[in-house]
């Protein structure tokens, strides 16, 4: 594979066992995200999106198939991965100053250089004057924000977006897409944002994966080309033909 | 400020003010209702004593030397009891949080345990640890840890859910989990847990006391009500709520003390 693949899944088999069942999640997956690169998955719910980025981090194991993950196994590479989630789980007797810092102090890895590193996500992305603020004193989007500088502050070279704006109100929402698209273009990452609202995916990313209905595999892939930051792309010429396309592979399965 | 909410502020002190003042009148109503049913002979002192007999009582214990020392070896239990059972189960939940397997095995057992009446227990710990105050506070460590173990344990697993979640995708360590998000996320089922078990260790002392003691005020209130000295059973319940209060509300005190540590305010 070529060095500018950040993650690569190839041929992936993924089947669920329950005591009363076993599930096919997944067959016959390929998918390579390349550096750099915005990604989005879409997919019916429940078809295994999610599946999809816990194989990528190694918390679970194809049955076929590899996975490679910044040219080493999963497992290896966990310690690169930034991982968002649906809710934010900021620790409430931390600062945020301190929640930022998680990170680094799990990994060891908390010297004055990183710290100050840590410290000026926080500024430069509006929350430097909330630094000794408690997590139930911000909003819900300023608390989504700050597990976004978490997780990059742990310098993460893949990072990987579960729903992130799901527990949000709508206006939130966009405002808050709007900001993690331009911190993500900006800082250059390889991002991978899972969810299951079309919008999102085109506003945000450069590429969307379609997923067919379980199992799941690619269906579908589709380049965005539109230009400007997630809010101005929602009212670009070409969004409406985009959101079709998508919503029409959607609607088959 | 504006004018509305001095209105407000004001409004809501009277109603502090009004709750205590019908508190401190509820008390002295009872004890006065209590004191004239003996004295207007609608009931028999010698039954249900009265206030100054209690206090009578309670002055002739002291004047005696009896009163601290019986005072003195209920409270020693009980703190003893408390702390060593509490310290027992916050570990034994420890221990189980790290071995979801261990959990698993035990868990019907920890149910029977905390269904059993402990109590049930008291003649088996005489024979084995002897009867005085060496059985009275292994009672009282058996019924404080058993629900310490149970309420310290549900809270860790579930106030750490999402945490650990976290924690894995920060690539925490198992140690690093529990130490830096479980843990302190505990706290306020910790001390909440520490509430609940400073009761159960009253609860196992003085019974622990009613079975061996010879001393104790769980000794004073079965010797009274054996030979029929209603005021001393009185006078020592009295006592061992006063104590009880002052215990829970020590407890509490601690539990303030923590949360501000922890910026929880």
């Amino acid at each position: 594979m070529g060095s500018d693949s950040v993650a690569s899944l190839r041929g992936v088999k993924l089947v669920y066992h329950e005591p009363s069942r076993e599930t096919l999640a997944v067959d016959g997956l390929d998918l390579e995200v390349k550096r750099g690169e915005f990604l989005s998955i879409v997919g019916p719910s429940g078809c295994g999106k999610t599946s999809v980025l816990s194989l990528i981090t190694g918390l679970l194991t194809p049955s076929e198939g590899s996975v490679e993950v910044l040219g080493v196994s999963p497992a290896e590479a966990r310690g690169r991965i930034g991982y968002m989630l649906q809710r934010d789980a900021l620790l409430d007797w931390r600062t945020i100053e301190r929640n930022v810092l998680l990170g680094l102090e799990v990994k060891r890895a908390l010297t004055p250089e990183s710290r100050s590193r840590a410290l000026a996500l926080l500024d430069k992305y509006g929350l430097g004057d909330f630094r000794r603020h408690y997590p139930a004193e911000l909003s819900g989007g300023m608390r989504q924000k700050a597990a976004l500088i978490r997780t990059l502050a742990a310098e993460p070279e893949l990072l990987l977006l579960d729903e992130p704006f799901s527990a949000l109100d709508y206006q939130t929402r966009i405002l808050l897409e709007d900001e993690v698209r331009s911190i993500i273009k900006q800082g250059g990452y390889t991002a991978v944002l899972v969810t299951h609202d079309i919008a999102e995916a085109i506003c945000m990313s450069d590429r969307v994966v379609v997923f067919s209905g379980r199992p799941a595999r690619v269906k579908r892939s589709v380049g965005i080309d539109l230009a400007g930051t997630a809010f101005e792309r929602r009212s670009r010429a070409g969004f409406g033909a985009l959101f079709d396309l998508i919503w029409k592979e959607l609607r088959e399965e | 400020m504006s004018r509305e909410h001095m209105e407000y502020l004001k409004k809501l002190k009277r109603g502090r003010r009004l709750t205590a003042a019908v508190r401190i009148l509820l008390l002295a109503l009872l004890l006065g209702l209590w004191e004239a049913s003996g004295r207007l002979g609608l009931a028999d002192p010698f039954i249900v004593s009265s206030p100054s007999r209690v206090v009578s009582t309670a002055l002739r214990l002291y004047e005696s030397h009896d009163l601290f020392p019986h005072i003195l070896t209920t409270f020693y239990e009980t703190v003893v009891g408390f702390v060593s059972g509490t310290a027992i189960g916050v570990a034994a939940a420890v221990l189980l949080w790290f071995s979801p397997f261990l959990r698993r095995v035990l868990d019907p057992y920890l149910v029977v345990l905390n269904a059993l009446p402990k109590i049930a227990l008291g003649p088996i710990l005489i024979v084995w640890v002897g009867a005085g105050p060496g059985a009275i506070i292994v009672m009282a460590l058996l019924v404080s840890t058993v629900v310490t173990v149970m309420s310290v344990l549900s809270g860790f697993t579930e106030q750490g859910r999402e945490r650990e979640e976290l924690m894995r995708t920060l690539g925490a360590s198992r140690l690093q989990t529990f130490m830096k998000a479980v843990l302190p996320a505990s706290v306020p089922t910790i001390m909440s847990a520490l509430k609940i078990s400073v009761g159960m260790s009253w609860v196992g002392v003085i019974v622990g006391e009613y079975l061996v003691s010879k001393r104790g005020l769980g000794y004073l209130i079965v010797y009274g009500g054996q030979v029929f000295k209603l005021d001393l059973v009185m006078a020592s319940i009295v006592i061992l709520c006063v104590l009880a209060a002052i215990m829970y509300y020590a407890v509490a005190a601690f539990e303030k003390r923590i949360d501000k540590r922890f910026g929880r305010e």
